[in-house]
């Protein structure tokens, strides 16, 4: 895989596959994932449910528990292989090295725990704090990730906050022992609109002043768009684009890619501006379909999409990375879409009821 | 923001559904009140689409089903085709309810996972339909394939073989087997994927003009309730904020409130710069215990002393764009 930047990466991870064993089949929920991570960048995972999002960040962080999962490949942290590592030597990694925030963040703290001991469990094991210095730590915590009345607060139980308070002590958990890596896997799910924002003004806050990386795992793409520099798009257990934020909204190559886009109503379109909805169901994974996994719903699906997997490669521009036959705004895309319509393929009669598509698969404010 | 007032009603032989002054309260123990609602009038045209957006805990659920009296408000009037279903028994109020339906926010809570597809759409038929079972049938099939699902395929299938998208479907058949005028949608894709979300959304718009429904549709999404609505009325902690057309409301907003949901929602284009500034860090206040005068006083940043003292009143900002502050963000005559 292609590195962007020299110097050598704070994570990377190489073909990481996993797969879940169950009655009724393998679930391939990750299907060969490689990307590296800088220390200090934020990296934008983004896709619907079921396309690995989730699993891929469990993976690395080997959260994954159960004899029925089997993860193969390599994912480097500071150049050693966490993959291979033992449970007891993972547990050095968790929180002083790398941290998780849930999407939960009611059922991601224990019930009949005060916040103090959650902060502060891992700041006495890992740091050697003593109580009276740990708590002090955990009153610091809490007011850098702007609780009000943080002494107060330490005696509460979790059902005494309000989901948006909740999510702020997840974050001072994470925070706490400094990690290096931070995970946020759909940390604003569950909040409000005006909570979302303060939470992910939080999150970018102190990843700028900790010089932390991080990688945000969400289905919007809102979210992604102004606080990370690199976004992947998954889909099916695969990373169908990967490129620098900016550039990827900018010009969206992947037709699933664009699909999303075009999927998602905006403030900024009229109202009763018709959706693109993507037509069709996200595949199978315990059986994937043959070649793109994307083409059974793709508005320019040609004989190859269907009998050869994509690789993902470099574009014209070495940071744009994209598997797909058919990059939207090429003249093969244009003519594939064109057979597609007059053949009455749904997906591109979906995609032609609502607007023409862009030549460019460019995006409007 | 607390507006009550009602210079945002409108008058005429169109208006199919009209609340006025509709508060819900619910004993929460130590002779406290939950304050739910507390007040709110607005009215809905025949064929129009309201949304409802606020935070959770602002009421906009309570307010949709305190429309169909579930349960009963505390006081207020809702008026449907000209009669007040607060002073109805409870049986008329049942026979009532072929006209008024829901659907939900949990698409697979909602149907009940021992039923088969067929029994779950065909049990509003049974009370109210054709006793005739092949007619049922009929009407079923004809539902289901209007909702895009394929009724031989899911028939005699249970909720749990289908998808999130497809159970809420299942449910939008259910509720409109019984040809309703008015169908309230309780955050109906807030729990779906944004691929699913768009079908949802394009579906309900395709039977609204089909079967010439009036909707309220509630939900948090600022974005989902532009796309939808025909009217879009604000709320905060009990009270209507503002009330607008989609587009003058997103354009040009006058409450501050409005200003704060807008600023937060993230906007999948990276050349937008954030507003770190806008947002202010605070909460919803207590519904036990409300801030007097304006509710949203407490977070708001032109708050002055009028703001805690007196509650502000709707104000027209022009004929199709009303607001309850005191100190609008656009001008705002008398």
């Amino acid at each position: 895989m292609a590195d962007n930047v020299a110097g050598s990466p704070l994570l990377e991870v190489d073909d990481l596959r996993t797969t879940f064993t169950i009655p009724a089949g393998d679930v391939k929920a990750v299907r060969g994932v490689s990307f590296s991570l800088e220390q200090g960048r934020t990296l934008g995972i983004v896709g619907e449910s079921g396309s690995g999002k989730t699993v891929l960040a469990r993976s690395i962080m080997r959260l994954n528990l159960g004899s029925n999962v089997t993860t193969t490949g390599t994912a480097a942290f500071n150049g050693s292989d966490v993959l291979t590592r033992s449970p007891g030597e993972m547990r050095e990694l968790w929180g002083t090295e790398m941290a998780m925030v849930f999407q939960d963040p009611m059922t991601s703290l224990n019930p009949l725990v005060r916040v103090q001991r959650q902060v502060t469990e891992h700041l006495c094991r890992h740091l050697n704090l003593n109580r009276a210095e740990a708590r002090q730590a955990a009153v610091d915590l809490l007011r850098e990730v702007r609780i009000p009345d943080p002494e107060t607060r330490l005696r509460s139980f979790p059902h005494e906050l309000s989901g948006g308070m909740r999510q702020r002590v997840c974050i001072a958990v994470a925070l706490a022992c400094e990690p290096s890596l931070l995970f946020a896997d759909e940390p604003t799910t569950a909040l409000d609109v005006t909570v979302q924002h303060q939470i992910l003004n939080l999150l970018s806050r102190e990843q700028t002043d900790r010089e932390m990386a991080m990688v945000l795992v969400t289905h919007d793409l809102g979210v992604v768009a102004g606080r990370t520099d690199d976004t992947m798009v998954m889909y099916a257990g695969t990373v169908v684009e990967h490129a620098p934020t900016a550039s990827l909204f900018a010009d969206m190559r992947h037709p699933y890619s664009e699909a999303l886009m075009r999927s998602i109503p905006r403030t900024s379109l009229p109202s009763h501006t018709r959706l693109a909805a993507i037509t069709g169901r996200p595949p199978d994974l315990i059986d994937p379909p043959s070649g793109c996994a994307f083409s059974p719903r793709c508005p320019y699906v040609q004989d190859q999409c269907v009998n050869e997997e994509p690789p993902l490669v470099e574009t014209d521009d070495p940071a744009h990375r994209l598997a797909c036959w058919t990059p939207v705004g090429s003249p093969e895309a244009r003519a594939a879409f064109e057979k597609n319509l007059a053949a009455g393929l749904q997906q591109a009669v979906a995609v032609d009821i609502s607007a023409a598509p862009s030549s460019t698969g460019g995006v409007d404010g | 923001m607390a507006g009550t007032g009602k210079a945002h009603l409108r008058t005429g032989e169109d208006v199919l559904v009209s609340v006025e002054d509709l508060v819900v309260e619910f004993p929460c123990g130590r002779g406290r009140t939950v304050k739910a609602v507390s007040g709110i009038s607005f009215d809905i045209r025949s064929g129009e689409t309201l949304g409802l957006v606020g935070e959770s805990g602002c009421g906009k659920s309570t307010t949709g089903r305190a429309i169909i009296q579930l349960p009963r408000p505390t006081s207020g009037s809702v008026v449907f085709r000209g009669v007040d279903l607060a002073d109805l028994s409870d049986e008329e109020i049942r026979q009532r309810r072929t006209h008024i339906q829901m659907i939900f926010q949990d698409p697979i809570s909602s149907l009940n996972p021992r039923r088969t597809v067929g029994e779950i759409v065909a049990e509003p038929l049974r009370v109210w339909g054709p006793s005739d079972a092949d007619e049922q049938k009929a009407i079923v099939d004809r539902m289901l394939d209007a909702v895009g699902v394929d009724p031989d395929a899911a028939r005699d299938k249970r909720p749990h073989e289908f998808s999130g998208g497809q159970c809420q479907r299942i449910s939008i058949a259910r509720s409109l087997v019984v040809g309703p005028d008015l169908l309230i949608c309780d955050e109906p894709v807030s729990a779906l994927d944004v691929s699913v979300q768009a079908q949802i959304l394009n579906l309900l718009e395709d039977l609204k003009a089909e079967y010439g429904l009036t909707m309220v549709f509630i939900a948090h999404d600022l974005a989902v309730v532009k796309n939808i609505s025909d009217r879009v009325a604000v709320m905060y902690l009990g009270k209507l904020c503002e009330v607008a057309g989609p587009d003058t409301l997103y354009a040009e907003a006058a409450h501050p409130y409005t200003d704060l949901l807008l600023g937060s929602v993230p906007k999948p284009d990276p050349t937008v710069e954030i507003d770190e500034s806008l947002v202010d860090d605070g909460e919803l206040p207590s519904p036990i215990n409300p801030p007097s005068g304006c509710r949203f006083r407490t977070r708001c940043d032109r708050a002055t002393d009028v703001c805690s003292a007196e509650e502000p009143k709707m104000r027209a900002v022009d004929d199709e764009h009303f607001v309850a502050c005191h100190h609008p963000l656009v001008a705002v005559a008398g």
